[in-house]
C-alpha cells in the first residue's frame, strides 16, 4: 500500500535541504544561482508529481527533448542529416507516448531496436556516404542516452502502488534524491578533501576524494532510505547503494568527455549555475535504467 | 500595450522552443533612436533578436526588411509589416529615389531598428560582406549600433527549407558602437566586433 506519510516525507527533506542550500548560498556566492535553479526544479517536480503519471511523463519528456536538443547542438551534424534529425526528435514523444499507452514491452524495442533501424535508412536517403557511419552512431547514441536511459525514470511512476511502499511516485523521488545527491556529495567532499585527481583528462576538477567520498555518503544514504522507498530487501539494497553512486559518476563524465571532444564546458546555459538540461541529467542516464531494473527484478510483478 | 502583453506571453515560448542563450543582454538598447546590426541566415534570426530583447524596449522595436521578398504575398505582408511592424526597403534603388527614407523618418521618431546589413541570408552558418548603408545611416542620424552575432538559426531553418528542425540558439550583443562622423572607421569597427562575438559563440560542428 501507498504510504502518503513517505511522501511528505521526502518532499519536507527536499525542502530542508533546499532551505539549507540556500543558507549556504549567502556565504557561498558561486553557489547561489545553482541554488536558484534548484528551487524551480523541485517547484517543477512538484507540480509534474501531483498531476500524477501523465504529469511527469509529459515532464521528462520534455526533459528529454532539451537534452536531444543540446546533444545535437553540440555533436557534428551535416546539414544533409535534416530529415533523419527531424524523425530523431519525433522518436521523443513516440516513445512517451507508448511508455504512457502501458505498452512496457513495446516502449523496450520502440528506440533501442526500431528507431536502430529506421534511423540509419533515413540517413541513406540523402545519398551521403562520407561520415555516415558516424552521424548514424551520433544520432543513436543522443536518442539512448537522452531518451530511452532517462526515460527509465518517468517509467518508474507506472509501477502499481501495491508494489512499492510510496508507490511509483515514491520510487521516482527515491532516484532523483540519491542521484542529485551523489552529485552534491561527490562535489562536497571533492572541495572539502581535494587531493589526487581521478581523471586528469577527462574532467580535471574530479577527485578521489570526491569520488569515494561521495560513493561512502551516497550509499549509506541508500541503505538508509533504500528499503523505506523500495521496499527492496537488504541484498538488492546493498546491490543499489555499491553500484549506484560509481554508475552516476560515469554518468557525469561520459558527458564530460563528449563536451570536451566538442570543446566546450557547459551544455548550454539554459539552467543558470548548472549549464545545460544535458549536464543535470547526465547522471540520472546512467543511474535511472539501473534502479528500474534493479527494482523491476527484484520486487514488480508489473515489469 | 497590447503588443507587449502578447510578446509577453510569446516570449517564453520562444525561449523554450529556440532553445536561446542570450549573452551580453545588457548591451541591448532601452531607447532610440539606435540599431541593431545582425548577421541574417533564417528567418528565425528576427524572432530570436525580439525574444533577447528587454520587453520594455519591444513598442518601439522595428526590423528592416527587403521589400521585395516581404511585400511579395499577402501572408508574408501581413507577418512582417503587421504583426512585427517591419519597415520595407527596396533592394533595387531607383534613379533619384532615396531608399533609406523611411528607415530614416523611423529613427527621427526614435525607433529601435533592427538590420540585417549582409542584405540576405546568404548560406547557412556563413556571414557574408556587410552593405554600407548601416554606417551611412547610423552617421546621418547619429544613431549607435549595437553589434549583435546570431548562431544556429541558420540551422534551425536555412534559406530554401520549409521546415525548422531543433537547435539551441545564440545571440552573442557586443556593446554599442558610437559613430563619430568616420563611415569607414564606424565600418572597421563593427567588423571586429562580429568577429569577437564569433569567437565567443559555441563551436559549430556542422558541414
Amino acid at each position: 500500500m501507498a504510504e502518503p506519510f513517505l511522501t511528505r516525507a521526502a518532499f519536507a527533506a527536499i525542502l530542508v535541504a533546499l532551505i539549507a542550500g540556500s543558507f549556504a548560498s549567502i556565504k557561498i556566492a558561486s553557489i547561489r544561482a545553482r541554488m536558484v535553479t534548484w528551487w524551480v526544479l523541485a517547484a517543477v517536480l512538484v507540480a509534474a508529481l501531483a498531476m500524477g503519471p501523465p504529469g511527469v511523463t509529459v515532464l521528462f519528456a520534455l526533459i528529454s527533448f532539451l537534452a536531444l536538443r543540446e546533444f545535437l547542438s553540440l555533436a557534428p551534424t551535416r546539414r544533409a542529416d535534416r530529415p533523419a534529425l527531424l524523425l530523431a526528435y519525433a522518436m521523443v514523444p513516440v516513445s512517451y507516448g507508448v511508455m504512457a499507452a502501458g505498452a512496457y514491452a513495446v516502449w523496450l524495442l520502440v528506440l533501442p531496436v526500431y528507431g536502430f533501424l529506421l534511423l540509419p535508412a533515413i540517413l541513406l536517403l540523402n545519398g551521403r556516404t562520407d561520415q555516415y557511419l558516424s552521424a548514424a552512431g551520433t544520432i543513436q547514441w543522443g536518442l539512448m542516452a537522452t531518451t530511452f536511459c532517462i526515460g527509465h525514470a518517468a517509467l518508474l511512476v507506472y509501477v502499481p502502488a501495491d508494489e512499492a511502499p510510496a508507490g511509483g511516485a515514491g520510487l521516482l523521488i527515491f532516484l532523483l534524491v540519491v542521484t542529485a545527491l551523489n552529485d552534491v556529495f561527490q562535489f562536497i567532499c571533492g572541495k572539502l578533501i581535494g587531493g589526487p585527481k581521478i581523471t586528469p583528462t577527462i574532467s580535471p576538477n574530479k577527485t578521489w576524494a570526491g569520488f569515494l567520498g561521495g560513493w561512502a555518503l551516497t550509499g549509506a544514504l541508500i541503505l538508509a532510505i533504500g528499503p523505506l522507498y523500495t521496499g527492496l530487501g537488504w541484498g538488492p539494497v546493498i546491490l543499489l547503494a555499491v553500484l549506484l553512486p560509481p554508475a552516476g559518476f560515469v554518468g557525469d563524465l561520459t558527458m564530460s568527455a563528449i563536451k570536451r571532444d566538442m570543446g566546450v564546458k557547459d551544455a548550454s546555459n539554459f539552467l543558470p549555475g548548472h549549464g545545460g538540461v544535458l549536464d543535470r541529467v547526465d547522471s540520472l542516464a546512467f543511474t535511472a535504467p539501473l534502479t528500474f531494473h534493479i527494482f523491476a527484478y527484484f520486487a514488480s510483478e508489473r515489469f | 500595450m497590447l503588443r507587449c502583453l502578447i510578446w509577453l506571453l510569446a516570449k517564453p515560448f520562444l525561449w523554450l522552443a529556440l532553445g536561446l542563450a542570450v549573452s551580453g543582454r545588457e548591451h541591448l538598447p532601452r531607447r532610440g533612436p539606435a540599431l541593431v546590426a545582425a548577421n541574417h541566415n533564417s528567418h528565425v534570426d528576427i524572432l530570436a533578436l525580439l525574444a533577447a530583447m528587454p520587453w520594455r524596449t519591444l513598442d518601439r522595436v522595428r526590423p528592416v526588411g527587403a521589400a521585395d521578398y516581404f511585400l511579395a504575398t499577402p501572408v508574408r505582408r501581413f507577418l512582417a509589416m503587421r504583426l512585427l511592424r517591419g519597415i520595407a526597403l527596396e533592394r533595387t534603388v531607383q534613379r533619384g529615389a532615396d531608399p533609406l527614407g523611411p528607415v530614416r523618418a523611423a529613427l527621427e521618431a526614435g525607433d529601435i531598428l533592427i538590420l540585417f546589413p549582409e542584405g540576405t541570408r546568404g548560406r547557412p552558418e556563413e556571414m557574408g560582406p556587410v552593405k554600407a548603408g548601416l554606417s551611412k545611416l547610423a552617421v546621418t542620424c547619429n544613431a549607435p549600433v549595437t553589434p549583435v552575432y546570431l548562431q544556429g538559426a541558420g540551422r534551425i531553418l536555412p534559406k530554401g527549407t520549409r521546415v525548422p528542425v531543433p537547435f539551441m540558439c545564440s545571440v552573442l550583443v557586443g556593446s554599442p558602437i558610437a559613430p563619430d562622423g568616420d563611415r569607414v572607421a564606424l565600418m572597421a569597427a563593427l567588423g571586429v566586433a562580429w568577429e569577437d562575438l564569433r569567437a565567443m559563440a559555441p563551436p559549430l560542428h556542422w558541414h
